[in-house]
């Protein structure tokens, strides 16, 4: 198996192209950076990559709300695209901004009749935050969390707070495992997550939402900021640390793959 | 063609977040308690549209119906007016015509994805308050909730119909009898003009046209004016100064080149073959020595008038310009990450105590904080360094320092602009905002400022400015053209102005493009319209530069050339309407020439309390709790500042994350392990004591705060940014002389260089009480941002303490130096010594330190700044979650005893307390050697801060938990 090729989508606004190409090239995969008025010209083009990667920024300024307008493109002129790509058996990783653009664009979450099925919207706090959160997985079958437990990755969003249109539709996803990633106690307490571990007010405390198949994968915090032993906010305390911990989602997408 | 109003409020069920905020602004600021209001935000659309357009466009595109619901109808229908919580008074606040508004500019772009048709759209917020009485309401409108410098506020039904912006513009030059002005019409004309030209300047100019035997149009008046600016030109730093202090009378022919400058100039000599400088006050940025692949540049700049009108824009658009400065050094350096800086008045000053004009400084406060947050998190270069310095003096001239340091590789390093390249501008376009922003800047703040400059106040879209980066560095990669070049102030004048200095260059200013119709062609040359460069392009690379920039959305424009002329020379549709000798234009200005004296307070003895009356628990519980020291964790994590994925140390550290690191770590190059340490110094306080120590301590500061991590003291370079009241007193103007000449003595004396530099003069306010003239002038603010390196991030260190039993050391001595302290800020005392720097010990410190961080013998370093010694520990113990028992018998002192209070708060400069494990303090001492150091005492298992007198008192004993909490609470918003 060749290395597998990324697209990392980059739009005007983004800007967590370049270090998330790094990451997936230190986990063995060959990213490229592609402009979304090449895609949008030739819609063709993700046909010949494995993965494909909406990283974070601020596409058009999450001008209206983030990832709305983005989003919207991609309803309107790339759905086929990215269905037969989802179709082919292929990965969609979307982080922070991507999560928000895969959210309004409906690839993640299909509509439910009155719209969309959920959102990511402001945080409770009303600001945009930067800070690190401890995660639990909790998803069989998502090819990006094969093998993790827990991960420590920082946030740096304002609208990162998951809310579905009613409580059927929470229950029905989380019976089908897709809320698969949640913020847990720093602490390790068990009596519930609150604020600034769940850092945004999210119900059930979601920080990643995959597709039935587990081939999608949505989330605001940032693994790609924790590929290096130095990126961790305590080293200087704990140690390096011979593994980062977001570095093994890149390597679960790219060894999915290699594994085939 | 109809005009809708799609309003949006959040569902039943979910929280206003914006009418919280309000209410509780209102209630901080003293305007109203407890007060009902209900906000949304809303959206003008004009356009060829039917209401099921308009509803699917609110669903789809304007609104989140999960959490919010929306009105949608034509301006006018009542249900726009009908109020969601009973509230009878609606308050709309909109961007006035012409001012950015980069949500309704994508919005119009969006709209047309959809394939529906408009032609204009507007965002607008709307409130629901009330039966207030007017007076309430027209002071929470003024106050809080719009600002009349940018927005227009509508009480009641929105009194128009339909939108238009901008009517033709007839071409009509204007030419200026300037010949015959007399002394008196010279002086009107600059005044009225905004020209903000001296009477000498204005004769010379006079004199100029009159040799030409023609007079000058206005164009021309605005270029000279731009040019000679104090803004674009330094004239006055950079100016002849006759000074006098103490040690008799200096004089300059040009003071910044003879000190600071002077000081690189001797230090790149003395290091020969090892200087480590590449371009230093040249260039946009000044640029130094990273590895074997690249160079890095450094940059900071003030905002401060625009920030005091209207502190969002003010700092929104100060961050844009400062990142387009590294942009626009050498070839174009790529922005890594932004240091930011401000000087607020007390955000508890009541609201009625403000004179005329001024902005309630929590307002200011927010309004900056969240400008620099939505442009710098959005631009994607993380903010990693920053400080707050509160003083009532800054309540009418807030200063907002942004910085930014950029990565270029190092044959990328310098431009040529050639004669026959096309002039291009690049990004977003010209409108008529920042209309006078260069010479604005050296005129004085009145109460009248806001209605005499609100056209020199902006908001910026960074995303267009992200846009203009992405493309820059292909461009610059791909080689596609020969300079560049930032907009900044002064705009297209100043930009092609510099660039062809030293060739001439001819200007199409009908070819540029507008935002909007009606600007006049010396509008377009003066407009300072943000997230613009300029760049020159030679014909033949035009073709492919011009398809990049197409691919991804960036208009460029040629709107000139750069002829071997020697002049400018400017156009409108083919009419001529300047032509002035690049001659004149950049040398012609008269010297200002300037006395300044220099004499220092009689030094004051500092009294201290009876020692029985005064609790030095309670002392050190309300240094934490002052302003400068407090937490900024409030600030900071609205700052991404791990965005780029070279975050090493980030600004807070600690077992919990929310200690005070001493400067920020960062790797540019991620396959690397080499880093850059960044941070700042800055002593205000000292100031009011002598200006040559204050400006020492600063740099002192700087360095210790980036040696305490890790940074190579030999490898340190610094930046001045010098903030000043009215240099035209020469007690003033002495008091920065004074400051430089110590820049120069210490840069020298560390080895360490500026490289490059900026001021900002005539930081005062004025207004009239009972028809006297009152003035508020800035305390001397020296800002020092450095910028060191990191061999290998691997070997940093942070600040909180590690593990109990470890040994703390206390590097460095302690003198008599309460002056300006923040005990006597504590205390309300007065006088003392301030802090001095020893020079050649300090050098000895800062490379002892490093000699003892690099094989791993300090597990935590934090220097000692305000508070001094006490404060220090403090900040340690909770940061790392661990007590300390120290005692202050061992405590290195000056050739003068110290007593308790001062060994515990002194602010003596070139301190550090270091935790070493105790198998490492043999090679800690060898390490540190001959210079003052002493071991004061253990981290310890309880969690307390204890400290022990010589006579065995405990002068402090508190636990962690309280010490943090009076640090952390005052900000924490």
């Amino acid at each position: 198996m060749p290395t597998p090729r990324v697209l990392i989508l980059r739009a005007p606004g983004t800007n967590c192209d370049h270090e998330t190409a790094h990451a997936f090239e230190l986990a063995g995969g060959a990213p490229e950076l592609v402009h979304i008025n090449q895609l949008l010209e030739d819609p063709s083009l993700p046909s010949g990559y494995q993965i494909l990667c909406l990283p974070g920024g601020f596409s058009y300024g999450d001008d209206i709300a983030a990832g709305r307008i983005l989003g919207n493109q991609i309803r309107h002129h790339l759905q086929q695209t990215l269905a037969d790509f989802k179709e082919a058996g292929k990965l969609v990783l979307g982080i922070c901004n991507g999560f928000q653009i895969l959210m309004n664009s409906g690839i993640l979450l299909p509509d439910a009749e009155s719209g969309t099925s959920a959102t990511l919207t402001w945080n409770d706090s009303g600001k945009f935050e930067d800070r690190w959160v401890n995660l639990a997985t909790g998803s069989e079958n998502c090819v990006f969390l094969q093998g993790i437990e827990t991960m420590y990755l920082p946030v740096a969003h304002a609208e990162g707070k998951f809310v579905t249109r009613d409580q059927t539709m929470l229950d029905t996803l989380n019976g089908a495992g897709q809320l698969a990633l949640r913020y847990a106690p720093l602490n390790g307490s068990t009596d519930g997550v609150p604020y600034p571990d769940n850092p945004n007010g999210s119900e059930l405390h979601v920080a990643g939402v995959c597709d039935p198949t587990g081939r999608v994968l949505g989330l605001m915090p940032h693994p790609e900021r924790h590929v290096d032993p130095t990126h961790h906010p305590r080293w200087t305390r704990e140690g390096l640390k011979e593994q980062a911990d977001g570095l093994k989602m890149f390597q679960n997408a790219v060894g999915f793959f290699a594994a085939d | 063609m109809k005009l809708w109003e799609i309003d949006i409020y959040p569902a039943p069920g979910q929280p206003d977040l914006v009418a919280t905020a309000v209410a509780t602004d209102a209630s901080d600021m003293g305007l109203a308690d407890n007060l009902a209001i209900s906000a949304a935000r809303g959206f003008l659309v004009q356009g060829e549209l039917n209401e099921e357009q308009a509803e699917r466009l609110a669903r789809e595109l304007f609104a989140d119906d999960v959490v919010e619901r929306t009105v949608v109808a034509p301006v006018g229908d009542p249900q726009l007016q009908q109020s969601p919580n009973g509230k009878s008074r609606l308050v709309h606040v909109m961007p006035k015509p012409g001012v950015m508004d980069p949500v309704a500019d994508s919005a119009l772009n969006a709209i047309a994805d959809f394939g529906l048709e408009a032609n204009t759209v507007r965002t607008l917020r709307k409130f629901w308050l009330g039966d207030l009485p007017d007076e309430t309401l027209s002071a929470l409108t003024s106050r809080l909730l719009a600002n009349d410098a940018i927005e227009q506020v509508v009480i009641g039904p929105l009194p128009f119909d339909h939108l238009q912006l901008g009517s033709a513009y007839e071409f009509d030059l204007v030419r200026i009898p300037i010949r015959e002005l007399d002394d008196d019409g010279l002086t009107k004309l600059s005044k009225e003009g905004q020209l903000y030209l001296t009477l000498v300047e204005m004769q010379t100019i006079q004199q100029h046209f009159q040799e030409l035997g023609r007079d000058a149009t206005d164009a021309e008046l605005e270029s000279v004016a731009q040019t000679w600016s104090e803004h674009c030109s330094h004239k006055t730093l950079a100016g002849r100064i006759a000074y006098r202090d103490e040690n008799g009378e200096q004089r300059f022919e040009n003071m910044l080149k003879e000190t600071i400058f002077a000081a690189t100039q001797q230090i790149r000599h003395d290091l020969g073959d090892d200087d480590w400088c590449v371009s230093v006050f040249e260039d946009n940025a000044g640029i130094v020595r990273f590895d074997d692949d690249y160079n890095v540049v450094f940059k900071v700049e003030t905002h401060n008038h625009p920030s005091a009108l209207e502190p969002y824009g003010g700092a929104n658009t100060g961050i844009g310009g400062v990142i387009r400065d590294p942009l626009g050094t050498g070839m174009g350096a790529k922005p890594i990450c932004n240091t930011d800086v401000f000087c607020f008045a007390p955000p508890d000053t009541p609201a009625d105590e403000l004179p005329g004009g001024v902005l309630h400084p929590r307002r200011v406060m927010k309004g900056v904080v969240a400008g620099v947050r939505d442009y710098g998190n959005r631009m994607g270069i993380p903010t990693v360094n920053g400080a707050l310095y509160f003083d009532k003096r800054y309540l009418g001239n807030p200063l907002v320092y942004c910085g930014n340091v950029g990565l270029i590789p190092r044959d990328k390093s310098s431009k040529e602009p050639q004669a026959g390249d096309w002039i291009v501008a690049l990004g977003g376009r010209t409108g008529r905002d920042g209309i006078h922003g260069a010479t604005f800047s050296s005129a004085e703040l009145t109460s009248e400022s806001e209605s005499l400059s609100g056209g020199a106040v902006q908001i910026g879209n960074a995303i267009t400015e992200k846009m203009v980066l992405d493309i820059i560095l292909e461009a610059r990669d791909r080689g596609l053209y020969s300079a560049i070049t930032d907009c900044g102030a002064g705009g297209f004048s100043s930009a092609v102005g510099e660039m062809g200095e030293k060739i001439g260059a001819e200007v199409w200013l009908d070819k540029a493009p507008l935002k909007y119709d009606g600007l006049s062609y010396t509008e377009i040359w003066i407009s300072e319209a943000q997230e613009r460069m300029v760049l020159s392009v030679p014909p033949e690379k035009w073709d492919d530069f011009e398809s990049l920039c197409r691919n991804e959305g960036v208009e460029a424009t040629i709107i000139g050339k750069f002829v071997p002329t020697g002049r400018l020379q400017l156009k409108y549709n083919g009419n001529e309407v300047a032509d002035l000798s690049m001659e004149f234009l950049h040398d012609g200005r008269p010297p200002v020439v300037r006395e300044a004296i220099y004499q220092a307070p009689a030094v004051k003895p500092l009294t201290l309390p009876a020692a029985v009356s005064i609790d030095l628990n309670q002392t050190l519980l309300k240094i934490l709790g002052s302003l400068n020291v407090a937490s900024k964790e409030w600030v900071i994590r609205q700052y991404d500042h791990e965005v780029q994925g070279g975050s090493v140390i980030k600004p807070l550290v600690g077992v919990k994350n929310d200690g005070p690191g001493d400067a920020a770590v960062v790797r540019p190059v991620l396959k690397s392990h080499r880093g850059l340490a960044i941070s700042c110094g800055m002593n205000p306080h000292f100031g009011d004591f002598d200006t040559y120590h204050m400006a020492a301590s600063a740099i002192d500061e700087a360095m210790r705060n980036c040696v305490a991590v890790g940074a190579d003291p030999s490898r340190i370079a610094i930046l001045d940014n010098f903030c000043w009241g009215y240099t035209d007193r020469p007690e003033t103007l002495g008091s920065l002389v004074r400051a430089a000449l110590a820049c120069r003595d210490l840069a020298v004396a560390f080895d360490t260089p500026f490289i490059s530099g900026k001021d900002s003069l005539n930081n005062e306010f004025s207004y009239e009480i009972d028809g006297q003239k009152q003035t508020i002038s800035i305390p001397p603010s020296l800002l020092i941002s450095a910028m060191g390196q990191v061999a290998d991030v691997r070997r940093c260190v942070t600040m909180d303490l590690k593990e109990a039993g470890n040994a703390l050391y206390l590097v460095g001595l302690t003198k008599n130096e309460l002056g300006g302290s923040h005990f006597s800020l504590v205390e309300h005392l007065d006088g003392g010594n301030v802090p001095q720097v020893d020079i050649e010990v300090a050098k000895r410190t800062f490379a002892a330190i490093h000699a003892a961080i690099q094989p791993g013998c300090v597990r935590a370093c934090h220097d000692l700044s305000e508070g001094g010694l006490a404060v220090a520990i403090a900040e340690m113990a909770f940061a790392g979650g661990m007590g300390a028992d120290i005692a202050l018998a061992e405590v290195p002192q000056g050739s003068e005893e110290a007593c308790n209070v001062t060994l515990l708060f002194s602010e003596s400069n070139s301190r550090f307390v270091c935790e070493v494990p105790w198998d490492k303090q043999p090679d800690f001492e060898h390490a540190i050697g001959g210079v003052p150091h002493a071991k004061i005492g253990r981290v310890s298992e309880a969690d307390r801060l204890k400290i022990e007198a010589s006579n065995g008192v405990l002068l402090i004993d508190c636990d962690l938990a309280t010490l943090k909490e009076a640090w952390q609470s005052p900000l924490r918003w």
